[in-house]
């Protein structure tokens, strides 16, 4: 069963796999606010990283998204429903009799919420499902099961390049992205330093021992060879915090969806990774 | 919108500059800028030199390292987001350095360069709240070994 699994993605993969390998290579033609070059994590890593990343087998991160495989066809909840039961098959291209696939969606995430009336990241959609439509609990906020969960649904957009229009002010996300746009260049921490000091000024320049890249999200649920472990976008936001000893916010705030929100339509045209290796 | 917030702090800090100021925090109330210089130590006392090579070097203290290629070859990882500082004490005076130690967005608003000796930063981790990243002698140690570097 387990074997299984692992080989259904590997198949699945190897499509969409190819078509990414050559696309990671060369790089989008999106603007960044400042008219450079948007460059993925990616691009920046070591050969051997890369190579981690480009085999699913070496990928440490895949047994994770091997075990939400298992979960995403068992039924849970008073609802006693699968995901499957609703979207199909998870590479399922009609989306099972909700109509909904999996394919793209963490390309365009964050969505607007109209229950919420604000932005909603990946993590809390698949929370979201699991409350509303499993009647189950949900699973916690960078816990094991719903990293590997992201990580299954984020691998179906791979090879697919990152949408936003949320700079315009038509755009649902837009308060949201205005409101990650002040974050990203605000001081904090006693090291008084923004994320834009890091990853807009010195993206390619060395701190210490670390090449700084630009900070893109396109590469999130991403198994960190530091961490150990494969982990989400806001994790890493929060280690960025505390690296310059500002107070971090917790995983699934409002303040880091908004720059979730802010940090996707950077990377626009940046092509999908999830789930990606870094050191 | 960034861009002219940047620029109205650049300007103020310029007109700041021409006048001689005595900055806001705390831990600059006694701290008086003089056309962007700080000409008198910050304690009365003269620099140690060699402590202050050593507290450029530690990770929980100066970390210049983290940005700055030093003459410390014993140590590796000098990093490469600030300008290399061989020669530096010939380049610079010591009222030069003691003001880009203590708070260098009087001399250039929009550096990565943190502020040594300054509180007040947005969200500060609890531990650190309300603390300066170096002491005062420290900071004039760390001057003194700058000064050093010819
Ligand atoms: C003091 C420097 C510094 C600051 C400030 C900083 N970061 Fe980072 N960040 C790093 C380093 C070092 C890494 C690891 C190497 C890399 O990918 O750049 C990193 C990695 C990241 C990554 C992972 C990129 C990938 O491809 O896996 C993201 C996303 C990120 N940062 C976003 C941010 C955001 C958003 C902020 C502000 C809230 C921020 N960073 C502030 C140093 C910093
Ligand atoms: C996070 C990065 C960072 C750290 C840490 C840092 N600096 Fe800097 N430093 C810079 C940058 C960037 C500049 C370039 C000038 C500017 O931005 O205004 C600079 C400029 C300087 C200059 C002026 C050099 C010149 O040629 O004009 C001196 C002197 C200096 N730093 C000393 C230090 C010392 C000593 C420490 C540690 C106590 C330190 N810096 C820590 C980033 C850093």
């Amino acid at each position: 069963m387990k074997i299984k699994t692992v080989t259904t993605i590997a198949v699945i993969l190897g499509a969409s796999f190819t078509l990414a390998a050559c696309n990671m290579k060369s790089t989008s033609e999106a603007p960044n606010p400042y008219g450079k070059e948007v460059r993925s994590g990616y691009s920046y890593a070591t050969p051997e990283t890369q190579a981690m990343q480009d085999d699913d087998f070496s990928n440490p991160g895949m047994p994770l998204v091997d075990t939400a495989a298992g979960m995403w066809n068992k039924p849970a909840g008073e609802a006693k429903k699968s995901c499957a039961d609703c979207h199909g098959a998870v590479d399922d291209a009609k989306g099972g009799p909700v109509g909904i696939p999996m394919k793209g969606v963490s390309a365009k995430y964050p969505a607007y919420d109209e229950a919420t009336q604000k932005p909603m990241n990946l993590e809390l959609r698949i929370m979201k499902c699991q409350t509303e439509n499993q009647k189950a609990e949900a699973f916690k906020y960078d816990s094991k099961p719903l990293v590997g969960m992201t990580g299954l649904v984020a691998m179906q957009s791979r090879g697919m390049p990152r949408v936003s229009t949320a700079d315009d002010p038509n755009d649902k996300l837009h308060a949201a992205w205005k409101a990650g746009e002040e974050f990203y260049y605000q001081r904090r921490g006693q090291l008084d330093l923004a994320c834009k000091h890091c990853h807009e000024d010195n993206a390619g320049n060395i701190i210490r021992a670390e090449l700084l890249s630009q900070g893109q999200s396109n590469g999130f649920p991403t198994y960190r060879l530091k961490w150990q472990g494969m982990g989400s976008l806001h994790k890493r936001l929060g280690g960025c915090n505390k690296e310059i000893r500002a107070e971090p916010y917790k995983s699934g705030s409002d303040e880091y969806v908004n720059l979730e929100t802010y940090l996707a339509w950077r990377g626009r045209g940046l092509v999908m990774e999830g789930p990606s290796v870094r050191k | 919108m960034k861009h002219s917030k940047f620029l109205a702090a650049a300007m103020g800090f310029a007109i700041a500059g021409t006048l001689a100021v005595s900055a806001q925090s705390a831990d600059m109330a006694n701290v008086t800028i003089v056309n962007g210089t700080i000409p008198k130590s910050l304690t009365g006392k003269a620099g140690d030199p060699a402590a202050g090579k050593k507290a450029a070097i530690n990770q929980k203290k100066g970390n210049c390292l983290a940005c700055h290629v030093m003459p410390i070859p014993e140590e590796q990882f000098h990093g490469k987001t600030g300008p290399d500082l061989h020669g530096i004490g010939s380049r610079q005076t010591e009222a030069e350095l003691r003001m880009r130690l203590v708070d260098p967005k009087v001399i250039s608003a929009d550096t990565m360069m943190p502020s040594f000796f300054k509180t007040g930063q947005h969200r500060v981790l609890k531990d650190f709240e309300g603390k300066t990243i170096l002491e005062a002698q420290e900071v004039e140690n760390i001057v003194a070994y700058l000064l050093t570097l010819k």
